[in-house]
């Protein structure tokens, strides 16, 4: 979508400006010009997004009530056929989350503190790079390699960790599970968070930084006490970034995970839930206008899943600043 | 508790770039020492040698000896972060930090030192600290409130209050004043007058009233030409130097300023 925008911009919306009332008074031509384009692409932003939501409602709205046998043979109705693929994604988004983000702010830590400069900037680079690998490359060696590779580590942990409901069950022996979609998807996620990262801990004000070391911090105390709290909405809005990816990908689960909607979580197991994205790239083969309908309800339901996130954790930054304004 | 410093043969570089060559002192316990001389002569970068901060600049080192309680703050095994936490540094611009408490700023420094502080210490020891930078009064009914909702110059007194709470030998100031208005600096010289009882005390400042009226000693730094490193042109009692200045220099610049 944020494709679109720059695109658009120049031509602009006929006279957006006076639908302003509230904006001041601007003067010359470059802020006009400025205003309106800028005033332009915002609302077109959210026409794209109103008219996607109209799309998937209209066209998903007969996927809600579908004979009984088109859910199947996991469901019997839409709202458990849709509930078990969300949890799936969620599952999936989770558990990648909790790989990723400890992993990218240690990795932007790195860069951004600790590295000498030699080795921080082809770091940096080679991780950006990582951000423009399309997902389909990550499915195919998730798939391929890394399922078979990854086996004897899927094992030892069912083993030792086995107790854990986690990792507990019949552990797969293809190695096609949820724990390798996840680690996938994290590899996914670690970039973009990572480069999001980097950005605001570079930011930091050197006069807060020097605060804390001209009190005797050590570098680590002084990025408890300086980096980490000017850094933390940024951090969140990068983690979101990535949990928005981790959500809505596609190829990387569906070409790892065979999975169906069910509710395990197992992870190590051939009881693998499918996510939504994966589950309709599996399924829009299928010519069946129903499932079809059925398949389109489903992203709608991940599209109100995906804005409620980002507007939940928004609330939960906000608030959290407010609270020490 | 108040210490010495010896300073001898101090060169300062930004990787290559020699910024202060040869520098000879010996700043005295429980004085204040004021440094003065024109902008880019090498004040502040000599001022943050003194506490080691020079270095955490990528690049930036520094020679020669700096002596304090017969122990050099640059030899061998000699921990930097140990340096800084008996050698406070109160910077130019007020820099608490945004999202800490007025209390927990205080004691941000103390935390650091000994992790575990039971509330009856941590409650004395902001008290005592805010006390001893006359913030005490204007705070003491929201020591929970940011310390950023505070005016610049209470924001600086509570920077100073978090210097001297975890108790330093010395503290150094970077144009302490130089961000405030003349009422809040006022309130700032008084209570450098105060802390001289129990800190060395070394502070840059631009401004010669300012250095007349707190220090004991002063020091003139100046640049012996463009491109050049700054250097010590002069080191002597206050009241001599505004007075009776050896060097035709200081005389100039001192001069100079008041027109
Ligand atoms: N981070 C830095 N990297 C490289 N050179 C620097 C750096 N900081 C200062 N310098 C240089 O070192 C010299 C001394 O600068 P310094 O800041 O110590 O001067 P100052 O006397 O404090 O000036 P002012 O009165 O304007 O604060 C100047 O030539 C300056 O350009
Ligand atoms: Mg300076």
């Amino acid at each position: 979508m944020s494709t679109i925008e720059p695109q658009t911009v120049p031509e602009g919306p006929p006279t957006p400006s006076d639908e302003t009332p509230e904006s001041q008074p601007v003067t010359g031509w470059g802020d006009r010009i400025f205003s309106s384009a800028a005033f332009g692409a915002g609302l077109l932003i959210l026409l794209v997004l109103a008219a996607v939501f109209v799309f998937l409602a209209v066209q998903g709205a007969p996927g809600t009530h579908q004979a009984a046998s088109v859910y199947g043979p996991y469901a019997t109705n839409f709202w458990s056929y849709a509930g078990k693929l969300l949890f799936g994604t969620a599952l999936a988004a989770v558990l990648a989350m909790l790989i990723a983000v400890p992993f990218a702010l240690g990795l932007a830590l790195f860069i951004s503190h600790y590295a000498p400069r030699r080795l921080a900037v082809p770091v940096a680079y080679v991780i950006d790079l990582l951000a423009a690998v399309p997902s389909v490359v990550f499915g195919l060696w998730g798939g391929r390699a890394l399922t078979h590779a990854s086996l004897p580590v899927q094992h030892w942990l069912n083993q030792h960790l086995g107790w854990f409901p986690l990792f507990g069950g019949t552990p797969s022996s293809t190695g096609h599970t949820v724990f390798i979609a996840a680690v996938v998807l994290s590899i996914m996620v670690i970039p973009i968070t990572t480069a999001i990262a980097r950005e605001v801990f570079q930011q930091t004000p050197k006069l807060l930084e020097e605060a804390a070391l001209g009190l005797g911090a050590t570098r680590w105390e002084m990025i408890k006490y300086a980096v980490l709290p000017h850094s933390r909405s940024g951090v969140v809005a990068g983690a979101m970034l990535g949990l928005g990816r981790a959500l809505g990908e596609t190829m990387a689960v569906a070409m790892v995970l065979n999975g169906n909607p069910l509710v395990s979580i197992r992870i190590l197991t051939t009881d693998s839930p499918a996510t939504i994205a994966s589950n309709i790239a599996n399924e829009y083969k299928n010519e069946d206008p129903h499932m079809q309908s059925v398949l389109i309800a489903t992203g709608l339901v991940l599209f109100v899943f995906t804005f409620l996130v980002n507007f939940a954790a928004r609330t939960i930054v906000t608030r959290a600043e407010r609270r020490l304004a | 508790m108040a210490k010495s410093i010896d300073v001898s043969d101090v060169n300062i570089y930004y990787g290559d770039f020699l910024a202060v060559q040869g520098v000879n002192m010996s700043i005295r316990a429980g004085a204040v020492t004021a440094f003065i001389g024109p902008s880019g002569c090498g004040k502040s970068t000599f001022l943050r040698s003194l506490n080691r901060m020079h270095e955490v600049i990528p690049g930036a080192r520094v020679e020669g000896k700096i002596v304090v309680d017969g122990q050099d703050l640059y030899g061998p095994g000699i921990d930097p972060v140990a340096v800084r936490r008996t050698v406070g540094m109160v910077f130019q611009r007020p820099n608490p930090f945004p999202t800490m408490s007025i209390y927990d700023n205080v004691l941000a420094g103390s935390r650091l030192n000994a992790k575990k502080i039971k509330k009856a210490d941590a409650d004395e020891i902001v008290e005592r600290s805010l006390r001893g930078a006359n913030l005490w009064q204007e705070v003491k009914d929201r020591l929970g409130k940011p310390g950023m909702g505070l005016s610049g110059g209470q924001q600086q007194r509570l920077c100073i209050a978090r210097a001297i709470a975890v108790q330093p030998e010395i503290l150094l100031m970077d144009e302490p004043c130089s961000a405030l208005d003349p009422i809040s600096t006022s309130a700032v010289e008084d209570l450098i007058h105060q802390l001289k009882d129990d800190y060395t005390i070394v502070i840059v400042t631009h401004n010669m009233q300012q250095a007349a009226r707190v220090s004991d000693d002063t020091g003139f730094f100046n640049l012996k030409a463009t491109g050049e490193p700054g250097h010590l042109v002069e080191f002597n009692p206050t009241k001599k130097m505004f007075a009776n200045p050896d060097d035709p220099a200081t005389e100039a610049y001192i001069s100079g300023r008041f027109g």
